[in-house]
């Protein structure tokens, strides 16, 4: 299927065979429609509307009900008792909602539906409401559907659900169309014109990115197309895309030199770039790359590192600290672990790292705990507990936030993570 | 459904969270799909905690709805009462548990815990934050208080009372706990229990042992306070200690309660905000229109500072909290104003943009409204976001607290000076009439932007005037008006532009000319 990409010899296998710790019990993670605060600011003239009830509404307030919003580009639908006894006809009242919410913001070009735990529960079929409502606004406005449920989602995997909903609506590429490279996952803006610009320095010219700014700026896909994923969450629309037609292109993803070199390798040799050119254009910024993660090796080599599950980014994470800045493994925790889009991260980590998959909090905190790492990466539940508890931690949603993939964004990935001991130096001194 | 952009109130399993979070020793075991533990960051983020609420989640996924949720709520328990050892649990369920039926009260009795264990019933489809939280302080109240102990009573011969009211994530509720317990002290009265913040279910079994009880949040402990009233014959004060005049006349309220003399009480009693609102620097605050928004304690409180002891004057109030909906009627009747009781966020902003006012004071809701509209805004309520839990001593009662509001309301208004010369003076490349106040960084007025007139093109405006059979719905403004309206600053204009159509509109005027605005302007500066 997709090329294989050259790994150094001294890799040997890594952690390619390693069984995680499975763990079941209380899990301390965001559901899925926390990458509505993202998303909402990547697709610019999409809306979010989250069927659900007021601790959905509640949840997203308070993550980013901070920003004062003349316009926010989200909302709930708060299903209420009419709704749950059956009195109100729910597809009624969400046509009321969708129409009352399209009259105030005749900008939306896109809504989406976002299922919820509620909704899922009682099986409220949004499919249905969503093809309904798009036959009713078309052309001026697409519904989709996806579902951000607790109980089916993890964080990061709400804009997985996003995508993939977005990926029947893609067109057709022609049969004859030339090659196009397809970057998945949502990215920095500055990022992405960083990597197109070195991609055409290669001379791989055609390049789109998934999602686009706009929701008008369709994607198109086909068996021509090759994907490369920028994020390490995206298993239901790699699998979509797939199904499509298009081909993965197998990679580790772009964090780090190493990673990034990989990643871009990757899509080098699928489009048939000689070393000269692959060289000529990473080399500069590769150089660049280094030395500001010389900077931070020095604060950071032979630290020791705890990863509470978040969002899958962990072992690409662990990956780029422990090979290019020299930090030590503990544990790395992961909400969900996607062995095939993981295969290259996996034998990439040092062998005998401490896997674990899912979570049983208070167990981790115990193992956490005894262990007193350097630096604990987790979510903002626990950050601020655990320092008080003496220990310095990373909070993990900025990764998710921040742009942090890439060449240019390699020394400020590291920053992210000395940034914390250095302030706990300074403030101590 | 309800369309909500945002939501005054969490659900009521929150409103649980903030009294469990408030004390010690109390375990709170939440049935909920894997995700609700957001909640936890409210308190560890938004009112930085430096622990993790006492509350573990069942978080149950998709594959667990297939097999026995009830067994792993039943597990979630009993591993938490042996990891916390609590002196009492909360059990209970959140919204989409509420759905799925497994009774976490009845299941919990079957683990007989050793511990008194008080099953909350939070019907999360009909009410919300504040009455989970209502109700849960009640729960504990009514399980765990006893009956006086007159033997253990100790020998002080002071009155003594208890505070009722604060908890976790309540908007300034650290620093009125300090101002209020200060000012009780000072004036000879002993604290029994403040609860539920830093109470332990053992102050709960005690909170008999005052002799009346000072509520400082009815939407909390109202409902406490009531079930103290009728069980134990303790009497509980009604005035909310919001502003100088209120905190005297919570003064005079609580010595009556505890039979000492009220003058020798109120003798050190001041504010310098008393004194500022009175020094001539604040002469231009009168009449200054103000619209008043928050939950039911802290809109009413606010509006009668503001109208009292500000001399603004206040053109609306409302309150999200339903259950307090007289109190705010009756308040707005004090006004002659209609009072707007609500939750839809969007029923607010319309009213907000109907009112027009030159300040709002509000919640974190309506800072969005008031960007939106460019109309100055002040936080008087909860819901609020991180910068309104301050590391500064930030009351809102007592009279320290009456110094925080006259700054925290004042601040956002333009200055006297530059409200003068704006006035003067127009077209200044800086200070012109669609600038925002410089001491806040200036930038365009957004509302000065939106507020345009209907006007017509004078051609057409001709036309217009000859016909006159036909019945208008709005005045048209002809050039010369409209350019004389602009030159009236943002923050009154729109006040003017209604005032004068409604002029117009009264009187059949279909073309509104400069002498239109003047005439309208000179009727309603009579009335």
């Amino acid at each position: 299927m997709s090329p294989v990409i050259p790994i150094r010899s001294d890799i040997s296998k890594g952690c390619t065979d390693v069984i995680p710790l499975v763990e079941r019990g209380q899990r301390e993670v965001f559901c899925g429609l926390t990458g509505i605060i993202w998303l909402h600011r990547k697709i610019q003239d999409a809306f979010f509307l989250v069927v659900g009830s007021r601790t959905c509404a509640h949840l997203i307030q308070s993550a980013a009900g901070v920003m004062i919003f003349a316009e926010p580009r989200f909302g709930t639908a708060i299903i209420d008792e009419r709704d749950l006894a059956g009195l109100a006809d729910a597809n009624e009242e969400l046509d009321k909602v969708v129409n009352q919410l399209l009259a105030r913001r005749p900008e939306i070009k896109l809504l989406f539906l976002v299922g919820s735990c509620p909704s899922e529960v009682i099986k409220l079929d949004l499919s249905r409401a969503a093809s309904r409502l798009s036959a009713q606004h078309s052309p001026l406005v697409r519904v989709l559907n996806y579902s951000g449920s607790g109980i089916e989602t993890t964080f990061t995997q709400g804009e997985d659900a996003c995508l993939a909903s977005m990926v029947p609506e893609m067109p057709q590429t022609p049969a004859n169309a030339p090659q196009e490279l397809v970057i998945v996952g949502t990215l920095a803006d500055v990022v992405e014109d960083q990597f197109v610009r070195i991609l055409n320095h290669m001379g791989i010219e055609r390049v789109r990115f998934f999602p686009p700014r706009r929701a008008q700026d369709h994607v198109p896909v086909g068996p021509n197309t090759k994907l490369l994923l920028a994020q390490p969450f995206l298993a239901e629309t790699a699998r979509l895309l797939q199904a499509r037609g298009a081909s993965l292109l197998a990679a580790p993803f772009p964090l780090g030199i190493e990673g990034t070199t990989a990643w871009l390798q990757s899509a080098a040799t699928a489009f048939g770039v000689t070393p000269e050119r692959f060289q000529s254009a990473v080399s500069a910024p590769t150089a660049r790359a280094e030395a500001s993660l010389a900077r931070a090796k020095l604060h950071l080599d032979g630290k020791r590192i705890f990863f509470f599950p978040d969002s899958q980014l962990e072992i690409p994470l662990a990956r780029f600290l422990s090979r290019e800045l020299g930090m030590k493994l503990l544990e790395v925790g992961t909400p969900y672990l996607h062995r095939q889009h993981m295969a290259v991260e996996l034998a990439m980590l040092p062998e005998g790292t401490f896997l674990s998959e899912g979570q049983d909090v208070e167990k981790q905190l115990d193992r956490c705990r005894a262990l007193r790492p350097d630096m604990v990466v987790c979510g903002l539940g626990l950050a601020n507990p655990l320092e008080a508890e003496g220990m310095t931690t990373k909070w993990a949603i900025e990764l998710v936030f921040t742009p942090i993939q890439g060449y240019d964004q390699a020394g400020d990935l590291a920053e992210l993570f000395t940034r914390p001991l250095t302030r706990r130096m300074r403030l101590a001194a | 459904m309800q369309l909500t952009l945002w939501t005054y109130e969490g659900p009521p399993h929150v409103g649980a969270m903030r009294v469990a979070t408030a004390m010690e020793e109390v375990h709170y075991v939440l049935h909920a799909p894997q995700g609700d533990t957001y909640a936890d960051l409210l308190f560890t983020m938004i009112e930085r905690l430096q622990k993790r609420p006492p509350v573990t989640y069942t978080t149950f996924q998709a594959r667990d709805l297939g097999r026995d949720t009830a067994e792993l709520f039943k597990t979630a328990a009993r591993e938490s009462f042996e990891r916390f050892s609590p002196k009492a649990m909360l059990v209970g369920s959140s919204c989409t548990a509420e759905l799925i039926q497994d009774d976490p009260g009845g299941l919990c009795k079957a683990l007989n815990l050793p511990i008194p264990v008080v099953a909350l019933e939070l019907p999360s489809y009909q009410r919300k934050e504040n009455w989970g939280a209502s109700e849960t302080f009640y729960q504990l109240v009514r399980n765990l208080a006893l009956p006086k102990d007159t033997a253990a009573k100790s020998e002080s011969r002071k009155p003594r009372c208890n505070i009722l009211g604060p908890t976790a994530l309540g908007f300034r509720h650290r620093d009125d706990l300090t101002e209020i317990r200060q000012l009780l002290t000072h004036i000879g009265i002993d604290i029994n229990v403040v609860a539920p913040l830093t109470a332990t279910p053992g102050d709960i079994a005690r909170l008999a042992d005052a002799d009346f009880n000072v509520v400082l949040y009815p939407e909390i402990a109202n409902l406490s306070a009531q079930w103290l009233q009728r069980n134990f014959k303790q009497p509980f004060t009604k005035t909310i200690p919001i502003g100088h005049s209120a905190t005297c006349e919570f003064v005079r309220e609580v010595a009556q309660l505890a039979g000492i003399d009220p003058v020798a009480a109120l003798e050190s009693a001041t504010s310098r905000a008393a004194w500022y609102t009175r020094s001539v620097d604040s002469t231009y605050l009168t009449n200054k229109r103000v619209f008043v928004f928050g939950d039911a304690t802290h809109a009413v409180a606010a509006a009668r500072v503001a109208a009292q002891e500000m001399g603004f004057t206040v053109v609306g109030i409302g309150t999200y909290s339903r259950e307090f909906a007289r109190e705010v009627r009756d308040a707005a009747a004090l006004y002659g104003v209609e009072a707007l009781i609500s939750d839809d966020y969007l029923e607010i902003e319309a009213c907000i943009a109907k009112l027009n006012p030159e300040l709002v004071l509000g919640t974190q809701m309506e800072r969005h409204i008031a960007k939106r509209l460019g109309v100055p805004c002040a936080v008087i309520s909860a819901p609020v976001h991180v910068q309104d839990f301050p590391a500064r001593y930030s009351p809102q009662m007592g009279f320290e607290g009456a110094n925080v509001l006259f700054d925290s309301w004042v601040h956002p208004l333009m200055m006297g000076l530059e409200e003068h010369l704006i006035g003067m003076f127009r077209g200044d490349a800086e200070f012109h009439e669609n600038a925002a106040p410089s001491h806040l960084g200036g930038g365009v007025h957004a509302q000065s932007q939106q507020d345009t007139a209907n006007v017509v093109p004078l051609t057409q405006a001709e036309q217009t005037t000859a016909a006159t059979s036909e019945t208008i719905a709005v005045s048209a403004w002809d050039a010369g008006a409209e350019k004389e309206l602009k030159k009236i600053p943002f923050f009154v204009r729109g006040k003017a532009r209604r005032n004068t159509e409604r002029y117009a509109l009264e009187r059949g005027v279909k073309l509104i000319t400069t002498e239109t605005l003047y005439e309208s302007k000179a009727y309603f500066s009579q009335s």
